[in-house]
């Protein structure tokens, strides 16, 4: 600490680029430290578990990714899969955002052009931990455009470790969100960075970047809603620059062109409501925009009447616009808006209407205590950065402020995405830690400069012109910052003075520095450094306990050591190795994607979801009884039927508690499906007083096949915590052909139909009664 | 002569009578075969090709080979063979079946006796063709001492370049090591191991029952010498034996069938027995193994080893009861298998067991100073024609393998065969992948193997790493003795890839330097 002070008495100038340099290498490596950090604590997963894909959707991704490697990007954007959606198959290459399978089927082939054998498997599992260190190091740029290079390494330091994305992006979490979020962020940093420089040049990347955006994730509507909802801002509050045209125009015209070239986008980048807030934004921009050019080449009179014509042309214009949109919009079914959208906007919509998107946990609103699980510390840290982000307040930090304020909305209506809200918190929070520590030290250092100059003094050196008042020296000191700040690219050196007159170096520089006695000082040191090592022990805790387990092998601690269930793997390998290549395997949708990537089979339904009524015949099979179900599914081909029993080990979210799912979800296409009839006096029960209907339930029969022999005639269900209704019982058109070792996978074999043999003398009896049934049957089964 | 066709099963087995059926048959055409064969002798081969077109008429194509080997029986019309070996006979010969596992061990003991007139240098074995088929590996021996004295000198065994022998019998010669003089006599030890000659029957099984299997073979030694004196053991993996041919003298006595001793014998006598009894013993066969061993001078050799393994039994019908198999493991599932022993050599370490989706977690690793022993389990217990892939890898300290030799070349010094104990290989490749800028690779195989070269890339190599491929088929357990690649290594060449990295990176900050210092902007 003393190092400044002996620079601040000697500002000599060879001594100041020394510094700089310094500052600019410790940086570097301070950054490099934290990609390195923000790609190892997303390692856990693999030093626990193993090198492996998770969960289901990297399933799909990875399989997606390995027919990109094997045949190619033209094939790819041309497959049509038929081994999914049976019979009706899946366009993937036009369904899907391409943007994660692109990045690691090109990490993939670099990878082989330089004799580095890594297999796609390796390459799909580590490349969210990877892009997460990008993520930190675009974090890292974004606050150092907001708030300095201070702010930039704090914000990415908590970036790399906060759990809300930790959970997204380990090792194996082969997801969209893994490269979006890095694309989110970069987006918004090359934003801020127009808008503070006003350079074409980085309009045009934050183009390309967007580009990038919108092949990797859905979320990229948030980009194009929250940038205009920035513009928009700064338009009302009098913030209209040149700059902010320069970082708004080109990203509209340019963005929505690269939009509409991704297949999966198209011409929904013009069509539907999410991109009108943009549209109708550069509208207003250029109208705002021809105001201030007339203001400029008129007289202020003349000025006035041509403003008054402006706006009200201007607001019959855009009158007549808005009533075009209102009625394009109104005429759609939707109102133009997609399911997962309106969810968004009115929280009870989705599961009012939709049970297939209420049905999936990672869409229900989260609690309070998941936010700080998942952020931790950053909660109480966030409004201490919104109050330092408004002094002052600049271009830069009012987007992060509404950034913030919009991404906690949305992570109020999904929980799954408080990963958008987690940068915009690491942002804040690391602005306000910067801040704490500046203000901190600044008192220290004042301190010690205040002892140093007493000490001089005191030896009786007194040289009165050399004493300056530390105020001054704080003052010089600020300086200096400023200009380390403002000298981000050593490249742009020229360009630098240009752009003197940035926003917020004037704002600073009006900045009384504020000075707090020294111990009060330390002690806040103290416990902000506290702070920040419980948020550094909660994020390693979560990468390793909470977040790291790929969910297809599960571990359990007993007193004889761990435990591994592995039956999903063993019976995707039983039906990759044991089945034939056509054979088709019904199950509930969640393990569609699984299904087909692990056990390379053919499925009925997948997580996909596209097809409401699809996944309703499934789901009406499993709540059907046995004749019905196996009707059902004989119509579709299927040849084996999975389902998922947790019963033996306790394993909660196997079928059986899914079940209810399956009944709503079918019912809501084929209402012979009625959802009380499961329930007795409303509540879900699977003992003795369970419902008839719910006891003959293909679902029911096919868990709790032969269950009751495991534990000599009881029957306890551990999940349940109860022993089942019915216990004996046997499958008459069903056939147990593969249990795993914990029974948490029961695979059944459809049996043929029977030969009618001996029909001839009951034949005259049963012709009546068949027929009955039969269009009963008829009826029921959507497929006939 | 004697013969009987194979009779088999006790009256209650169900399917008895289709076999029964078969076997009507068989004796109908073999009379036939008879009378054709006593009034046409000489025209034995043409009718035997008439006969044969016949044959097929009644019988399955499975029991093509036997009938194929009955000739050998009768059809006694010569070759030049005749001539040319007559004049050594077997005064005494013993035959010990091994039907325990699934890969079929047999020793015979000879002791040749020459009585013509000039001296021989080799001992013919003959092998009726189907077996042949299966003979995975031969090995003969030439006893000299006796018994307390007794020692092995390894002799060699080659398929004999003679003429195959009546109704497509195999030879294979031994070559001796000092030819035998007249009235010379030398005892050999042959033993060999046949794969694939047990016949699931029934073909298929429910999960309680145990597999039972099918044993084809003569009661004499087929030989295309006189035999005086011979006798042939069977030796069974319980005591559950179906049924047995009988030619008589035969026993059996607990696990052991015995035939003979029979007197006397002329060349070319053949019997065909069949043996139908329970062998619950792992029917383990892998289909492919492809073993690639890659020579890192930097201190490692990683052995990478794909595996697709198939239960080659009776085949599994009907469903799979989980709750069975787990609550009566000694009726339920008694043919299947979990477990595997992998015998790796010591000091073997990064020991992985995986397949394509990810990694198998049962498995135990016992790691000693003279062997390591892996215990893997595949993800589910095998059944009858039930398969399972997955990959073993581990790594071996260089110094272990790795020699130099006096002319300075270096070899690797590695077990050719499949590390599973008991296991059958239909098809083996060995790729040995030696560092880059080695040169003159050559390889010692004591058998012959199929040897093809490639090229592999892999981490930052330009010219490529010579990999010499080896293949074979057919290999069981016995073949996993050392084998040998020679080849020239200069110590600079591993250098190269260094020297490589540091100058990129020196280039790397050179440009950047350069970078900096430049001023490219058009404005000035």
């Amino acid at each position: 600490m003393a190092v400044p002070v002996d620079n601040l008495t000697k500002p000599t100038p060879a001594s100041s680029t020394l510094r700089f340099a310094f500052g600019n290498v410790l940086a570097f490596f301070i950054l490099l430290l934290i990609g390195v950090l923000a790609f190892s604590i997303r390692l856990f997963s693999v030093i626990k578990y193993e090198s492996v894909i998770h969960e289901f959707d990297p399933y799909f991704n990875y399989r997606v990714t390995q027919f990109l490697t094997k045949n190619g990007i033209y094939d790819f954007w041309n497959w049509f899969d038929d081994r999914t959606w049976y019979p009706l198959g899946r366009v993937i290459g036009g369904t899907v955002y391409p943007g994660l399978t692109l990045t690691a089927g090109t990490i993939w082939k670099v990878l082989q052009s330089l004799n580095i054998p890594l297999s796609v498997e390796t390459v799909c599992v580590f490349t969210a931990p990877v892009f997460s260190a990008f993520a930190a190091w675009a974090t890292y740029l974004l606050t150092k455009e907001v708030k300095g290079t201070g702010a930039g390494l704090t914000a990415a330091v908590l970036l790399a470790m906060v759990p809300s994305y930790i959970s997204r992006s380990v090792a194996g979490s082969y997801d969209n969100e893994a490269v979006a979020i890095f694309a989110l962020i970069f987006t918004f940093y090359l934003y801020i960075k127009t808008l503070n420089t006003g350079s074409l040049f980085y309009a045009t990347l934050n183009s390309i970047a967007y580009f990038y955006m919108v092949c990797s994730w859905g979320g990229y509507t948030f980009i194009i809603n929250l940038i205009p909802m920035h513009v928009l801002l700064c338009i009302v509050t009098g913030r209209y620059s040149s700059r902010l045209y320069i970082a708004y125009a080109p990203l509209v015209v340019l963005g929505t062109l690269l939009a509409a070239l991704v297949p999966v986008v198209g011409f929904n980048a013009v069509m539907t409501s999410e991109h009108f807030a943009s549209f109708l934004v550069f509208i207003v921009i250029h109208v705002v925009a021809l105001a201030y050019y007339i203001k400029g080449i008129l007289s202020p009179k003349m000025f006035k009447v041509a403003a008054t014509l402006v706006v009200s042309v201007g607001v019959v214009v855009c009158c007549a616009v808005v009533a075009v949109l209102v009625a394009v919009v109104a005429s759609s079914p939707t109102k133009g808006w997609s399911g997962r959208s309106l969810s968004l906007l009115d929280p009870t919509y989705a599961s009012k209407y939709i049970p297939i998107i209420a049905s999936v946990s990672e869409h229900q609103p989260p609690t309070w205590p998941s936010y700080f699980m998942d952020l931790n510390v950053l909660a109480f840290l966030v409004p201490a950065g919104i109050i330092a982000c408004f002094a002052p307040l600049s271009d830069a930090s009012s987007f992060v402020i509404l950034y913030l304020v919009m991404s906690v909305y949305f992570s109020g209506v999904m929980v799954r995405l408080m990963l958008v809200l987690a940068p915009a918190a690491c942002i804040m929070s690391g602005i306000a830690l910067s801040e704490a520590f500046d203000v901190f030290t600044r008192s220290i250092k004042f301190y010690i400069s205040n002892l140093s100059e007493f000490l001089q003094t005191d030896a009786g050196d007194t040289l009165p012109g050399n004493n300056v008042s530390p105020q001054n020296e704080v003052l010089k000191n600020e300086k200096k910052e400023d200009t380390l700040k403002e000298r981000p690219s050593r490249k742009n050196k020229k360009k630098e003075k240009e752009n003197i007159e940035k926003p917020y170096v004037k704002s600073k520089t009006e900045k009384r520095p504020l000075v707090l006695p020294v111990e009060a000082s330390f002690f806040a040191l103290f416990l902000t450094v506290l702070l920040g090592g419980f948020y550094v022990v909660h994020s390693v805790w979560a990468a390793a306990e909470a977040y790291s387990a790929p969910s297809i092998v599960l571990t359990s601690h007993s007193h004889d050591g761990l435990h591994v269930f592995d039956d999903f793997r063993e019976a995707y390998a039983w039906l990759s190795h044991n089945t034939e290549v056509d054979d088709k395997v019904a199950s509930w949708w969640d393990y569609g994607y699984q299904t087909t990537a692990m056990a390379n089979r053919t499925v009925i339904v997948d997580n996909n979801t596209w097809n409401n009524t699809h996944i309703a015949t499934v789901g009406t099979a499993m709540s059907s009884p046995e004749k019905a179900g196996w009707e059902i599914f004989n119509s579709l081909d299927v040849k084996y039927v999975l389902v998922v029993f947790g019963g033996l080990v306790g394993y909660p979210s196997d079928d059986i508690n899914k079940f209810l799912w399956m009944v709503r979800i079918g019912g809501g296409v084929f209402p012979h499906i009625k959802e009380p009839d499961y329930l007795r006096d409303g509540q879900y029960r699977i003992d003795s007083q369970a419902t008839p209907t719910m006891l003959n339930s293909l679902m029911y029969k096919l868990s709790y096949f032969r269950f009751v022999e495991t534990d000599g005639g009881k029957g306890y269900d551990r999940v349940r915590r109860t022993e089942i209704g019915k216990k004996y019982f046997k499958l008459t058109h069903f056939e147990e052909v593969f249990t795993t070792h914990h029974w948490m996978v029961r695979i059944y074999k459809l049996k043929p139909q029977k030969n009618r043999i001996r029909g001839k003398t009951k034949k005259s009896k049963s012709k009546t009664s068949p027929t009955t049934p039969r269009s009963g049957t008829v009826k029921k089964n959507p497929w006939h | 002569m004697s013969y009987v066709v194979g009779a088999c099963g006790g009256p209650n087995k169900p399917f008895c009578k289709k076999e029964g059926f078969v076997h009507c048959s068989l004796r109908t055409s073999s009379l036939t075969i008879i009378v054709l064969h006593i009034f046409f002798r000489r025209l034995g081969s043409i009718l035997s090709e008439k006969a044969r077109l016949n044959m097929e008429v009644f019988v399955a194509r499975s029991r093509l080979t036997l009938i194929f080997s009955l000739f050998a029986l009768f059809s006694l019309s010569s070759s030049s063979l005749s001539s040319s070996t007559t004049e050594l006979q077997i005064l005494t010969a013993e035959r010990r079946i091994d039907l325990a596992s699934h890969i079929i061990r047999v020793v015979l003991t000879l002791k040749v006796q020459n009585d013509g007139t000039s001296a021989a240098s080799d001992v013919l074995l003959a092998f009726p063709p189907a077996q042949a088929k299966h003979l995975a590996l031969i090995q003969a021996a030439e006893v000299a001492g006796k018994k307390r004295k007794k020692s092995l000198h390894p002799l060699d065994v080659k398929p004999s370049n003679h003429a195959d022998g009546p109704n497509g019998a195999k030879f294979y010669s031994i070559s001796l090591r000092n030819p035998l003089g007249t009235g010379g006599s030398v005892s050999i030890d042959v033993s060999y191991v046949l794969t694939q000659s047990l016949e699931p029957f029934p073909v298929e099984i429910r999960q309680s029952e145990p597999q039972l299997v099918l044993y084809r073979d003569s009661a004499l030694i087929l030989s295309p010498y006189e035999i005086k004196q011979q006798t042939t053991v069977i030796r069974t993996p319980s005591t559950k034996v179906e049924s047995f041919t009988r030619v008589e003298p035969s026993t059996q006595l607990r696990t052991e069938l015995k035939y003979g001793p029979y007197e006397d014998q002329p060349s070319f006598s053949y019997s065909p027995i069949l043996v139908h009894f329970e062998n619950n013993n792992p029917f383990a066969v892998v289909e492919e193994l492809v073993r690639e061993i890659e020579i890192s001078h930097w201190g490692s050799l990683q052995v990478t080893e794909h595996y697709t393994l198939v239960h080659n039994g009776a085949r599994h019908k009907g469903g799979f009861s989980r709750v069975e198999y787990q609550s009566r493991p000694t009726i339920s599932g008694v043919a299947s298998f979990k477990h595997l022993l992998v015998k790796l050599p010591p000091r073997v370490h990064s020991v992985y067991y995986r397949d394509n989706i990810g990694n198998i977690s049962t498995s135990h690793l016992r790691t000693g100073y003279s062997k390591s022993e892996l215990e893997i389990e595949p993800r589910y217990p095998l059944l009858g024609g039930w398969k399972a892939t997955f990959v073993i890898g581990y790594g071996i300290p260089l110094e272990d393998v790795l020699f130099e030799s006096d002319d300075g070349k270096r070899y690797l010094n590695f077990s050719f065969g499949c590390p599973i104990a008991e296991t059958l290989v239909n098809k083996i490749t060995n790729k040995v992948v030696l560092p880059e800028g080695s040169k003159n690779p050559s390889v010692v195989v004591p058998f012959s193997v199929e040897r093809r070269a490639e090229t592999s890339y892999s981490y930052l190599d330009i010219v490529g790493r010579p990999v010499v491929v080896l293949e074979k088929e057919n290999v069981v357990p016995e073949h996993n003795v050392l084998f040998q690649v020679y080849y020239d290594f200069h110590p600079m060449s591993m250098l190269a890839e260094p020297l490589m990295l540091t100058s990129v990176f020196f280039f790397l900050f050179v440009a950047a330097l350069a970078y900096i210092h430049m001023d490219i902007s058009i404005r000035k």
